[in-house]
């Protein structure tokens, strides 16, 4: 709990997450509540059971293909403002995946954002992180170590690119392992589709549907279940989520080249543990000099760190002079997020 | 050293042999060999020592990270190689030298050493500003002493082969024992010329795989020599030009840590090699190998220590003979031809490791159970017609260990790996009850599958009681069972108690941890193993 000396703050960290008390709503709860409002849709932030949630409007059709077209959720449109209890809620985009949001919340003139999820780098399947002004800021950490420096990111496509080329030529497959939701889609757009064909496993390829359906350029795809032969995907990349990784799935790929897209892919023994040929470091989340950057722009006096390495920012914030303190999480935290 | 960092991304950013041994290939035709003979060395092992102590270098890269040093130490326990930490945290380096490998190993890596501490560190920083990332892992891999490429010794051999027309036996002999990376080994090595043998030189070891399929898939028991296997330092005896050798399995020269095998092994005619264990004996029994370890690490010999803890060289191949290569000749003739020398000379310090007989293989099976009461891990097979081969071979050599003795014991304190591991909790200390309490009685780092180590991980990250530095303490929850070869007793020990060889047998995941064994059943495996003294 945070030991701020603030009379009645409009977040308090609970067992289920981030409440504001005053309008009873949760941020990303990690338990069945009433009222949720959600930053994105991936698995541990937009859970099943709440009563209803509230979301931008893509992030609400990603919700719905999750949870199922009759989960009760309010969309609202990024910059809109909506008056709750002398709180103006508003959602801002956070560039992590399409329709992640952060979160304003004004009273009298006190601003709280809650960034989500967020990266800085350019990504042509969202909306780009939005700096907001704010008196405290709850900021994610899942990257907050100075080891996490990201390439650009349009090297590290003509990197893709260049591994998918050289295995085609040689007649192999590209199998390369990324999160269903969001970094499949980031890396679709940003390969080089003319160099082969491209096949989906099934979970990857609703997500595709539903950014086309959200108005998303992506290449032409083909889910894997499609191909007939398996000489088919020779020369062929297959985006596959990292669950798919050892599974008899996988077996159809005669020969494949392995890869992971991926934050953790910055340390090699994350990438040799898992008998890697490739590791691509692709993030959908901030590296350390993107975290600090956004702090210091955001001008907050307090500084609440979720999960990722919140122990360490904190330290490294408090030698700067600033006030921060670390909040406990039940996100997925230091370990290998999926969604990294 | 461009060359050869992109050499070192090649080998490092694919999983396959075949790829690899191109990879090298390539690298090795287009090198100077001036430069050729540094890679050889490093990729078959022979890394340079540690140049410059790790506390120095860690302060130096946070200083030129411009970050303070309690974050350097968080980052390196995530990253889990200082070299690498180092590398990601640097910032970017010029990247633009053009020198060779010899140049960056002979003018700047070697010299290091001996330099003082801030002409060190001008050099490294300044090594560190003028590579670019690649080239700085593989130069911080060497400065730290911890160069590794995920290549095998087979992998390069096999390349130097192709390259050169030659057998992969000759390479793999040539880069035996002593050489100097100078241009002329080069020569040397890929030389068609055969009888060009060095005299210190050791042939490469025949190295045995433990026994997997069913005895019965051996064939008749007859056709199999049965031996104890010893647990000592696996070494090569050579006797050659009025001079004797000692190399161990690493490659090691330690003739000077055995003078009691020397003085023996002076006393064999000219022109032979022996092959087989050095163990600590004494009064016709090996001692505990841990007498023999501390034997080992001692810089100097007192007579106290040679009395104490005198050896013997436990033989059991003979590769040469009146200075011919006899390896190609059946087991049983070499076999003969030991047994014959050594009988010969009469030498307590040079024995011949005595043979188990057997009338059939379940005979056998019941000797081996009682393995531990004679100081020796277990059996080994040996074809009687076979070859004495290079290398891990399948077929013709088996180790057969006896069956670990096992207690079940609880997780309870955890720490981040290294290399393939680094990041995750892998390193584990494992307790026992005594009393009430738990008390640490065996680290173990093996034995879980990938999944159960993420699934372990998750665990003790979610269950962490008390963080001691990098060491975390667990909730007590998770039992394993714990698998180890010998046990003794030690005063080092905060359970009084010592286990050789710990890894995990299983996941006990039908156990509680009430139902952990206690201190008196491992106290109980302790006396039951003592054989006769």
């Amino acid at each position: 709990m945070p030991a701020f000396n603030t009379t009645d703050p409009m977040l308090e960290n609970t067992d289920a997450g981030l409440y504001c008390r005053i309008c009873n709503f949760y941020i990303d709860p990690w338990r069945p509540v009433e009222r949720a409002v959600i930053t994105h849709a991936h698995a541990d932030h937009a859970r099943a059971g709440c009563g209803s949630y509230l979301a931008a409007p893509e992030c609400a059709r990603l919700i719905k293909a999750r949870l199922g077209p009759d989960v009760n959720v309010q969309e609202l449109s990024y910059g809109v403002s909506l008056a709750l209890h002398g709180i103006r809620l508003s959602l801002h985009p956070a560039g992590h995946i399409l329709g992640s949001a952060q979160v304003r919340l004004e009273r009298n003139g006190d601003v709280w954002v809650v960034t989500g999820d967020f990266k800085r780098d350019p990504d042509p399947t969202c909306a780009p992180f939005e700096l907001l002004r704010c008196h405290t800021l709850v900021t994610e950490s899942t990257f907050g170590l100075p080891v996490f420096r990201w390439p650009e990111p349009e090297t590290v496509m003509a990197d893709i690119t260049a591994w998918w080329r050289k295995n085609a030529a040689e007649g192999n497959p590209s199998l390369l392992f990324a999160y269903s939701m969001g970094k499949a889609q980031r890396i679709l757009a940003g390969v080089d589709p003319t160099t082969g064909p491209i096949f989906t496993h099934g979970a990857v390829e609703s997500i595709v549907q539903a950014y086309r359906d959200a108005g998303i350029r992506l290449p032409p795809t083909r889910a894997v279940a499609e191909a007939r032969m398996k000489g088919e995907f020779s020369g062929a990349l297959v985006v596959a989520p990292p669950s798919a990784e050892g599974a008899a799935w996988m077996r159809r790929f005669v020969n494949a080249s392995r890869a992971f897209a991926s934050g953790w892919m910055q340390i090699r023994g994350n990438r040799r543990r898992r008998s890697l040929d490739r590791g691509f470091v692709l993030s959908d989340h901030a590296d350390w000099k993107g975290l600090l950057d956004t702090i210091e722009a955001s001008g907050a006096e307090r500084i609440w760190v979720t999960h990722g390495y919140a122990a360490e920012v904190v330290q490294f914030l408090k030698e700067k002079g600033l006030a921060a303190v670390a909040a406990r999480t039940a996100f997925s935290g230091e370990t290998e997020a999926p969604d990294a | 050293m461009k060359r050869f960092a992109q050499l070192y991304t090649e080998l490092d950013q694919t999983t396959r042999t075949t790829t690899k041994v191109q990879a090298l290939i390539a690298y090795f035709r287009a090198a100077a060999p001036q430069d050729a003979v540094w890679a050889v060395g490093f990729l078959m092992g022979r890394k340079p020592r540690r140049s410059v102590p790790s506390p120095r270098l860690r302060r130096w890269a946070a200083e030129e990270a411009g970050i303070p040093g309690w974050l350097f130490e968080a980052c390196y326990e995530v990253v889990g190689d200082l070299a690498e930490t180092i590398t990601l945290l640097l910032p970017p380096g010029s990247g633009d030298d053009h020198r060779p490998l010899k140049v960056w190993v002979e003018q700047r890596l070697l010299p290091l050493r001996e330099l003082p501490e801030d002409k060190q560190r001008e050099n490294v920083i300044a090594a560190w500003r003028e590579l670019d990332p690649t080239q700085r892992l593989v130069w911080n891999k060497l400065v730290t002493g911890g160069f590794r490429v995920g290549v095998s010794q087979k992998l390069v051999i096999r390349a130097l082969a192709r390259i050169g027309g030659i057998d992969e036996a000759v390479i793999a002999h040539r880069l035996m024992g002593n050489w100097d990376p100078v241009p002329a080994f080069w020569d040397r090595l890929l030389s068609l010329q055969t009888d060009d043998a060095d005299f210190s030189r050791p042939y490469p070891f025949f190295l045995a795989y433990p026994l997997g399929a069913g005895l019965e898939e051996l064939g008749a028991t007859a056709e199999w020599q049965a031996e104890w296997k010893w647990d000592g330092i696996r070494a090569q005896v050579i006797r050659r030009r009025d001079q004797v050798f000692i190399w161990s399995r690493g490659e090691e020269l330690v003739t000077g840590k055995f003078p009691e095998i020397r003085a023996a092994a002076r006393n064999l005619p000219d022109g032979s090699v022996l092959d087989g264990e050095i163990l600590a004996w004494k009064e016709d029994r090996p001692l505990d190998f841990t007498a023999l370890q501390r034997r080992i690490v001692r810089k100097h010999l007192t007579p106290g220590v040679l009395k104490s803890v005198p050896v013997a060289l436990m033989a059991y191949d003979l590769l040469e003979l009146d200075g011919a290569d006899v390896r190609g000749r059946e087991l049983a003739w070499r076999t003969a031809a030991l047994e014959d020398l050594l009988c010969r000379l009469g030498d307590p310090r040079l024995l011949t490791s005595p043979k188990v007989s057997a009338a059939s293989w379940s005979e056998l099976a019941r000797i081996r159970d009682d393995a531990r009461r004679h100081g020796v891990e277990g059996l080994m097979l040996k074809r009687r017609c076979s070859p004495y081969r290079v290398g891990r071979r399948r077929g013709d050599w088996w180790k057969w260990k006896v069956d670990p003795l096992s207690v079940d014991a609880v997780l309870t304190y955890a720490q981040r790996g290294h290399g393939k591991r680094s990041g995750l909790y892998t390193d584990y200390t494992f307790s026992v009850w005594d009393g009430d309490r738990l008390v640490p009685f065996a680290k173990a780092y093996s034995g879980l599958t990938d999944l159960e180590i993420r699934e372990v991980d998750r665990f003790i990250r979610r269950n962490t009681v008390e963080r001691f530095g990098p060491v975390h303490s667990v909730k007590p929850e998770l039992v394993f069972e714990i698998a180890f070869e010998t046990i003794r007793r030690s005063p080092r020990h905060r359970s009084g108690i010592a286990v050789r060889f710990p890894r995990i047998a299983r996941w006990r995941t039908d156990k509680t941890v009430s139902e952990a064994d206690r201190i008196e059943t491992i106290t109980a495996l302790l006396n039951a193993s003592q054989g006769p003294r």
